[in-house]
């Protein structure tokens, strides 16, 4: 992997005639998390969308750049919420995926190194249907890393995980995405306190950067300087003043 | 065996209501056979039935392996071009609304009395089930394996291979498993029109000398071998669509 870039976000989305997005300015700071917090339709997900190089329903005006000027979507990898596990392929068989899209060789070292660190080597050729929740996202962790991009993009990976799993995930995810550029879109206030770096909260008026707390990430569930930002996020999000 | 019980069931349960009705009816048996008839005419005609069974069954087979082929590879071709989709898919469903077997008699013109004209029958039956439940698999991937599949720069031809063929193959098999169903009748419409051989000729044959008690038999053998021919290309698809056996 390349040293992780700063990405910087700036333009305006619409939808026909309808603005989706006011113009806006939002930059991930190199190699750390920056967390995009807000409901349901005010197009977090277009813009991580729109940095991976993938389809929107919108016409986006704008620039997306990195510190070092190379393009940015070549080097992102993608989480989702859904796991978007391919159901006929073993666990290594997803994980190996993007290899085996681009007709690399596989690097075999490094699947079994993954694969120790999600705590799955016993699972390797099981298929996902065969495991648990959070076991396929762990699949999935594993696969986005197998890329060994420097931008990662998640979008709600833990939102459809019990509490203790998510918590564990997130444990997780921040260990294993040390040093890359990460964006992780969510709607779920504790999570964004938990792992941002730094906090932005999006509104169809535009962004609000939100003081972190001051714990390093991943910041324990009950420090109290996270559940007050908790708090702080959410009363934002209600539309109260903070 | 026990998984066998309730389809024994239902046949014994058939041939008894067959029965009563022949008992309480009582109609000449040119009309109507009785299964105990029809079961000894099946006996003693084993050998003429299980000739012409053979070469109903080489049509069919030959007709759902070419069938299953075109169709096949046209939802592949229709999936990939823009340009097939414009030029063939109108076509494709037009020849549906065409009742195939006002195409019989045009295709024994054409193929002769012999094996390929019933071939081509079966194969022009199943070439639309087969084709657009694979198309339609094919369409619709869910968009989150594209999407991941992008980010992952693959090449249009390697999310074919690896993602969107694999995921339509349940589609596919459940055209397949209908495949099995429609061949035969294909085969058999293609035998009434023109055919010396086969079980849908000798069906015509014995209806026209009145022994219906052989049509019966020939019919019902067409009846387990369809049956069969269903069962084992569930089984060969079961894997394809996702089953575990």
């Amino acid at each position: 992997m390349n040293s992780a870039p700063e990405i910087t976000f700036q333009g305006q989305a619409t939808i026909g005639a309808a603005q989706l997005f006011a113009p806006l300015s939002l930059s991930l700071a190199a190699g750390k998390w920056t967390c995009l917090l807000g409901g349901s339709g005010v197009g977090k997900s277009t813009v991580l969308r729109l940095i991976a190089g993938l389809q929107t329903g919108a016409v986006y005006d704008g620039s997306i750049t990195a510190s070092d000027g190379a393009d940015v979507a070549p080097r992102v990898a993608y989480m989702a919420q859904d796991d978007l596990l391919l159901p006929w392929a073993t666990v290594t068989q997803n994980i190996m995926l993007g290899a085996r899209l681009r007709g690399d060789k596989p690097d075999q070292t490094r699947l079994q190194r993954l694969l120790g660190r999600v705590r799955l080597a016993e699972h390797a050729d099981k298929k996902p249907s065969e495991l648990s929740g959070g076991q396929r996202q762990r699949v999935a962790l594993a696969r986005t890393l197998m890329e060994d991009k420097p931008v990662i993009l998640l979008d709600e990976p833990f939102s459809a995980l019990d509490a203790q799993t998510r918590a564990d995930m997130q444990d997780l995810a921040v260990e294993l995405l040390t040093g890359r550029t990460v964006l992780l879109v969510t709607h779920d206030p504790g999570e964004a306190a938990r792992l941002g770096h730094s906090i932005i909260v999006m509104e169809q008026s535009g962004l609000t950067a939100c003081p972190p707390p001051q714990a390093d990430v991943p910041r324990k569930v009950d420090d109290l300087d996270t559940l007050a930002a908790q708090a702080a996020l959410l009363r934002l999000l209600r539309g109260e003043a903070a | 065996m026990m998984r066998y019980l309730p389809a024994l069931a239902a046949a014994v349960f058939a041939v008894a209501v067959w029965q009563l009705i022949v008992s309480l009816t009582d109609l000449p048996k040119f009309i109507l056979p009785g299964p105990l008839l029809v079961a000894e005419t099946w006996w003693n005609s084993r050998a003429l039935i299980a000739e012409h069974t053979l070469i109903t069954g080489i049509e069919v087979l030959i007709g759902l392996g070419l069938g299953a082929a075109l169709g096949i590879v046209t939802a592949i071709q229709l999936a990939t071009s823009r340009v097939a989709r414009v030029l063939v898919q109108p076509m494709l469903v037009f020849t549906q609304a065409l009742p195939v077997f006002a195409l019989a008699p045009i295709l024994t013109l054409w193929l002769g009395y012999g094996l390929w004209s019933k071939v081509a029958m079966a194969v022009l039956i199943i070439y639309f089930p087969v084709t657009s439940s694979f198309f339609d698999g094919l369409m619709r991937t869910p968009p989150g394996y594209l999407d991941l599949a992008r980010t992952m720069q693959a090449s249009p031809r390697a999310v074919l291979w690896h993602i969107r063929i694999p995921a339509a193959l349940p589609n596919l098999a459940s055209g397949l498993r209908l495949a099995a169903v429609y061949a035969p009748i294909g085969a058999v419409i293609g035998e009434w029109v023109g055919a010396s051989k086969g079980l849908g000729y000798l069906m015509l044959l014995a209806n026209g000398r009145a022994k219906t008690d052989l049509m019966f038999a020939a019919m019902l053998t067409l009846g387990v071998f369809s049956v069969l021919l269903h069962i084992v290309v569930r089984k060969a698809t079961a894997r394809m669509a996702g089953e575990s056996g």
